[in-house]
């Protein structure tokens, strides 16, 4: 995880490493262009962080990053320019007549927004479709991640190579670097938006419709994305962890989690399926299939519970075992507080191993 | 002009105020509530408004004391979603908007010299029913029952009984209440602005002011209506399961958010748009010299108002809408910023061109633009798709609109109000005061809303209510809650400043700033208004004309005197304002009042479904109204014309166009005809998203639409040859209305009987659901246009229409005008469109 207390010059050796990666595939003079701009950047050095779409680990983020500095640079001068006016005019002495102080009207009033805003929307306009390739064919060859955003967590499925669902996950979308990636978004309850500002811009997902979102990772790491949309009470907590990883060792990993076997601590497991557990949640390679809730292999592997609302330690489990609904208001999951504290304990330490 | 002016002694002066006061005071005691004089009613509205703005502002610090550190659970997340819904509900509907009803209200008789606006009952009414829609929206969150879902109130969420409660319903039904209010100050705004001008003052020589409020009350009449559509669409979801927004039924939640945008964009330059008319009052007085480039800012406004109803997309940049849109949406974002660029260069140029007094005032006005002028910098950004992709729904849009909003329309109204407050009381604000509060509210302003910019980019969604403490939100979010508390301290300085008592000033003085405009002719000590309504000709009459404050005052002008014992102003045509009628308006009543409660009481038990008392409640409101209108509108006078002064004779009453009834009949009208094509625009967006949007379910077949489409074509005949026949005599006009009203009954079964018989289940999927409500549309303006047939032959019958004095039956006609388009349209949709594209 990037840490987001580096200071100033601290950002530059990471971001120095983006644009040496970026040179090879685009213009020298405007990778020098983006490296000047991006320098200015890092000394805003606020701007980093795992979840900032100022610190692109993308493609599409960086491009949108390098638009909103340019802009930012621009309406700065812009800003200034009109306080200064006003200050002059503000200032008693000095008397124009009127056809002097409406000239002013015409060339600051219209002509140069005209041209300033045509060539910022013009090029907003060609940037469009290349940090968003259109659908269909294209797209159709994509690896492709099912992603439905549910009250409040995430149900992440990944196909395999056939098109069919291989596994399915939560609350952590894994993709491999410098490859582009497809999500389809559906929900099946409310409107929630599917964000991970590092790499690109967001996308509703829409009861009723699904969506298509392309995204690449060029930068491993491990990056925090969000709902975006307003979806009830626990929206504050409906986050997801990014993990862009290398090729070879999302290959791996998929293969890994496509055989998981979550049946190696038999006590915990009969313990889990005994309290009913199985009846909303699955994990591979036992006959938990609930499908209500999020799958739990490899849950030991994730960083947070609740979607980001503790910190995946045994014990942060056993309390959101006990009552859900005090961390996350609004979560379906009932609470368990009545079962024995030994057996709580069993099973998220069960929960915990599964890695 | 060669009009000698009259000359009265100072014992004939003395008379005519006490007849002026007499006829326009003010009753005393607890009877001072019925007043529906416009000072009153916009002193009311305005306070109200402001309260409402304190309020929502304390529920907005409760939010920035929950974000101040991370994972705080100083409020709950179901209290933080109440309470940022109310906040964003109530600054909008509730303060922004209303505010500027309540100063037009206030200011536009003065500045446009007319003793009155032409409905002050209309403007009571409007006053009562907001005030009690607002008390009832604001004081659900005690109640743990507010709105939830935030100022949007997208469904699938919002249509959640279990999530939403009833607070959605307060949403709906006290914000549709409140709507109507803003509809009924729009026609009042519109009309009185075209119709009651001081004579000379033709349209080119208008205030700015007045400019401003006619284009923002037009656009409150195109962009009002398809909120009302889509709240009666939502409703009609919550209270009997239609399933408009429902996907499992053929629902879709993206028509809700169409129609909201159709609305909220607009809503944004409703809201901006009189922030900028009263800098525009207040630079040229700063300035001391006329406004440089009137027509420049005339254009820019009008430009304004067209070009925002072609934005709404771009509050749904990211909801996956085809790119090629998206891109149409962005230049148009885009493109409005030039007309604004255009106002804000004017008040620049203006300056430039004067000699600028730098005052209070001034100082939250410049200060508002300056803060604006970020806000229009990153609108800009937004306005860019890929951009918006990663700002939209963070705190990024959260800084923006706060940008927008308190400079371009919270400054600019501390500024009037500074500058207004001598022409309220007579007295000035405080200078030392001003200052305080400008720099506590500039700096805090700026201090609590700039980092939201850089959290919001840094990943922070807004709406959330905790949260996590790694990700470097932290700081940003502790500088954004000091600030506010800044902020805070001097709106506080600001209404510390109004409150205090002050002292008379030593020498009154009714033009402080030595102003050039109209309204400083009038003396806040007295309910007249304008004391007598002077000849205009010129922008800045009281830089312009000489003398003309002490001959106004000296009741020189039309209308110095109340012989009458009525409340008369002066109706003007609408290009050049040539007088053309002396209107009576309505007085003191209890029956606006009356009417407003009990309306709101409608809407109220509609919330709870307590429908007995709904149905209660419903009755006392058409009988007041029907009540208002026969004792108080279309009164025969006692003789046909009557002296205005200066030797003028004009008609009391006139009927058709030359009327303000007509023309306020028929700007309701174009509200309602809004959101009837809202509607409709409903029906046909089902059938683009869906391949069969019929479902294959029964439709309400080809008969029985077509017999009610021409049955309603012959009512409207039958209204307009009873219209016809009146002039010669009232036997064929009540025979043909009596006839209309049968057909018209007629008609409205016929309406009801398609998809009746044909069984259609409007729970069962939203094809009959639509065909449904539009048909109920249709027929409740049917019935409404009976009604309204029924009251024309009462009129008749009582004597009080006849074939000179017709007031009514034309504004019943034209009324059925647009109920045969309704008609025509609605069963040819229903009835024909299935077999077309099928």
């Amino acid at each position: 995880m990037t840490d987001d207390r580096l200071t100033g010059s601290e950002c530059w050796p990471i971001r120095s490493r983006l644009f040496i990666g970026r040179i090879t595939d685009r213009a020298d003079a405007r990778s020098f262009y983006r490296a000047g701009l991006m320098l200015a950047a890092s000394l805003l050095c606020s701007c980093s962080g795992p979840q900032s779409a100022l610190d692109p680990a993308g493609p599409e983020a960086e491009d949108v990053a390098i638009l909103f500095f340019t802009m930012v640079v621009g309406g700065a001068l812009i800003w200034c320019s009109v306080v200064g006016i006003l200050f002059y005019a503000s200032r008693k002495k000095h008397a124009y007549d009127a056809g002097q102080a409406s000239r002013i009207i015409l060339w600051c009033g219209v002509v140069f927004p005209t041209i300033v805003l045509g060539a910022l929307l013009s090029y907003a306009v060609w940037l469009m479709p290349n940090i968003r390739p259109g659908f269909g064919e294209a797209n159709a060859r994509l690896r492709t991640i099912d992603v439905a955003g549910e009250q409040f967590w995430w149900r992440v499925r990944y196909q395999n190579a056939e098109g069919s669902a291989a596994f399915e996950t939560a609350n952590e979308v894994r993709v491999p670097v410098g490859e582009r990636v497809l999500f389809k978004l559906t929900s099946p309850d409310v409107i929630h938006s599917f964000w991970i500002p590092v790499l690109g811009g967001k996308m509703d997902v829409i009861p009723g419709r699904e969506n298509h979102l392309t995204l690449m990772a060029e930068k491993p790491g491990t990056y925090r994305g969000v709902c975006a949309e307003f979806c009830g009470p626990s929206h504050a907590f409906m986050a997801f962890t990014v993990v862009a990883m290398e090729p070879g060792a999302f290959e791996d990993w998929t293969k890994a989690r496509a055989s998981f076997d979550g049946a190696r601590d038999a006590e915990g497991l009969a313990l889990f399926l005994k309290h009913g557990c199985s009846a909303c949640h699955a994990i591979s390679g036992t006959e938990a299939r609930g499908t209500i809730g999020p799958d739990l292999s490899g849950f030991g592997e994730r960083g947070s519970v609740g979607v980001g609302a503790l910190v995946n330690t045994q014990e942060d489990i056993a309390r959101f075992i006990r009552n859900p609904s005090e961390i996350k208001p609004g979560a379906r999951m009932p609470h368990f507080s009545m079962l024995p504290e030994t057996d709580i304990q069993r099973i998220a330490a069960y929960l915990k191993g599964l890695q | 002009m060669s009009i000698e002016l009259g000359n009265f002694t100072a014992e004939e002066r003395a008379a005519q105020e006490e007849r002026l006061r007499k006829v326009w005071g003010t009753p005393k005691g607890l009877r001072y509530w019925t007043s529906v004089n416009n000072s009153e009613i916009g002193l009311w509205y305005a306070c109200t408004a402001f309260a409402f703005m304190l309020f929502a502002g304390g529920l907005g610090l409760l939010m920035r004391l929950q974000l101040v550190v991370p994972n705080n659970n100083f409020l709950s997340a179901d209290f933080f979603n109440q309470a940022f819904t109310l906040h964003g509900t109530v600054m909008m509907f509730l303060f922004a908007v209303p505010i500027f009803e309540a100063i037009a209200i206030f200011l536009l008789p003065s500045m446009l010299g007319a003793r009155e606006l032409p409905f002050p009952r209309l403007s009571a009414f409007g006053y009562w029913s907001f005030l009690l829609g607002g008390v009832f929206v604001c004081g659900s969150i005690f109640f743990n029952a507010a709105p939830n879902a935030g100022w949007f109130m997208y469904p699938p969420l919002a249509t959640d009984e279990k999530y939403s409660g009833i607070g959605a319903d307060i949403w709906l039904l006290g914000l549709s209440f409140i709507e109507v209010a803003s509809i009924a100050a729009a026609v009042e705004i519109i009309v009185g602005i075209m119709k009651c001008r001081a004579p000379g003052m033709r349209i080119n020589l208008m205030p700015m002011f007045a400019w401003y409020l006619l284009i923002v009350a037009g656009m409150i009449l195109f962009a009002f209506p398809p909120l009302i559509a889509g709240d009666l669409l939502f409703e009609m979801e919550r209270m009997f399961d239609w399933p408009f927004f429902d996907v499992a039924r053929g629902g879709d939640p993206l028509l809700w958010q169409h129609l909201f945008w159709i609305f909220g964009h607009p809503e944004v330059y409703i809201i901006f748009l009189p922030a900028i008319a009263l800098m525009a009052m207040i630079v040229p007085t700063f300035s001391q010299r006329p406004i440089v480039g009137y027509s420049w800012i005339v254009l820019a406004a009008v430009g304004t108002g067209f070009l925002s109803f072609g934005l709404w997309v771009h509050h749904m940049f990211a909801t996956g809408l085809p790119q090629i849109s998206l891109a149409f949406f962005s230049a148009a974002s885009e493109a409005v910023v030039i007309p604004t660029g255009v106002q804000i260069f004017v008040f620049v140029a203006t300056m430039l061109a004067g000699r600028v007094i730098f005052s209070v005032p001034m100082l939250f006005g410049t200060g508002g633009l300056i803060i604006f002028v970020i806000g229009g910098l990153t609108g800009v950004m937004v306005a860019l798709v890929p951009f918006d992709w990663q700002a939209h729904d963070t705190y990024f849009v959260v800084a923006h609109l706060h940008y927008v909003l308190i400079g371009g329309m919270l400054f600019p109204v501390v500024a009037g109000i500074y500058y207004y407050f001598p022409f309220v009381t007579g007295k000035k604000l405080s200078d030392a005061w001003g200052k305080a509060a400008f720099w506590l509210m500039f700096t805090g302003f700026n201090i609590a809303f700039f980092p939201m910019h850089l959290s919001g980019l840094r990943g922070m969604p807004r709406r959330v209510f905790t949260y996590p403490q790694d990700i470097g939100w932290d700081w940003f979010n502790l500088i954004s809650t000091v600030g506010a508390f800044v902020f805070a301290a001097g709106v506080a300085t600001f209404v510390i400043d109004i409150l205090r008592p002050k002292p008379a000033p030593s020498e009154p003085n009714l033009n402080p700033w030595n102003s050039g405009t109209l309204e400083w002719t009038n003396n806040p000590a007295e309910d007249w208004g304008m004391r007598s309504v002077p000849i205009i000709s010129s922008r800045y009459p009281l830089w312009d004309q000489p003398n003309l404050q002490a001959d106004i005052e000296a009741g020189r002008f039309y209308l110095p005197d109340a012989k009458s014992g009525r409340r008369e102003t002066l109706v003007t045509s609408v290009l050049d304002a040539t007088p053309i009628q002396c209107l009576r308006v309505g007085g003191t009543s209890y029956v606006t009042i009356v009417a407003a409660l009990a309306l709101g009481g409608v809407f109220i038990a509609l919330t709870f479904k307590w429908w007995i008392a709904t149905i209660i409640c419903s009755i006392i409101t058409f009988a007041a109204i029907v009540t208002w209108l026969w004792r108080g509108t279309a009164q025969i006078p006692e003789a046909p014309e009557t002296d205005v002064g200066l030797g003028l004779k004009l008609p009391i009453y006139v009927s058709g166009p030359a009327s303000v009834g007509w023309w306020a009949m028929f700007i309701t009208m174009v509200g309602d005809g809004t959101a009837f094509a809202s509607l409709i625009f409903g029906y046909f967006f089902y059938w683009t998203v869906h391949d069969d949007f019929t479902a294959a379910a029964q439709g309400p077949g080809v008969v029985w639409p077509i017999t009610a489409l021409v049955l309603f074509v012959a009512a409207w005949g039958l209204t307009l040859l009873a219209r016809q026949l009146n002039e010669k005599g009232p036997n064929g006009a009540r025979i043909a209305l009596v006839a209309a009203i049968i057909v018209t009954l007629a008609a409205c079964g016929a309406g009801l009987a398609g998809p009746y018989l044909y069984a259609m289940d409007p729970t069962a999927h939203v094809y009959p659901a639509t065909v449904w409500i539009v048909a109920i549309w249709a027929v409740v303006h049917g019935v409404v246009g009976a009604i309204m047939q029924l009251y024309c032959l009462a009129r008749s019958l009582a004597g009080k229409m006849t074939g000179e004095y017709d007031q009514d039956i034309r504004n019943v006609a034209l009324y059925w005008h647009f109920m045969a388009f309704t008609a025509v349209v609605t069963f040819a949709v229903v009835g024909l469109f299935p077999l077309v594209s099928a």
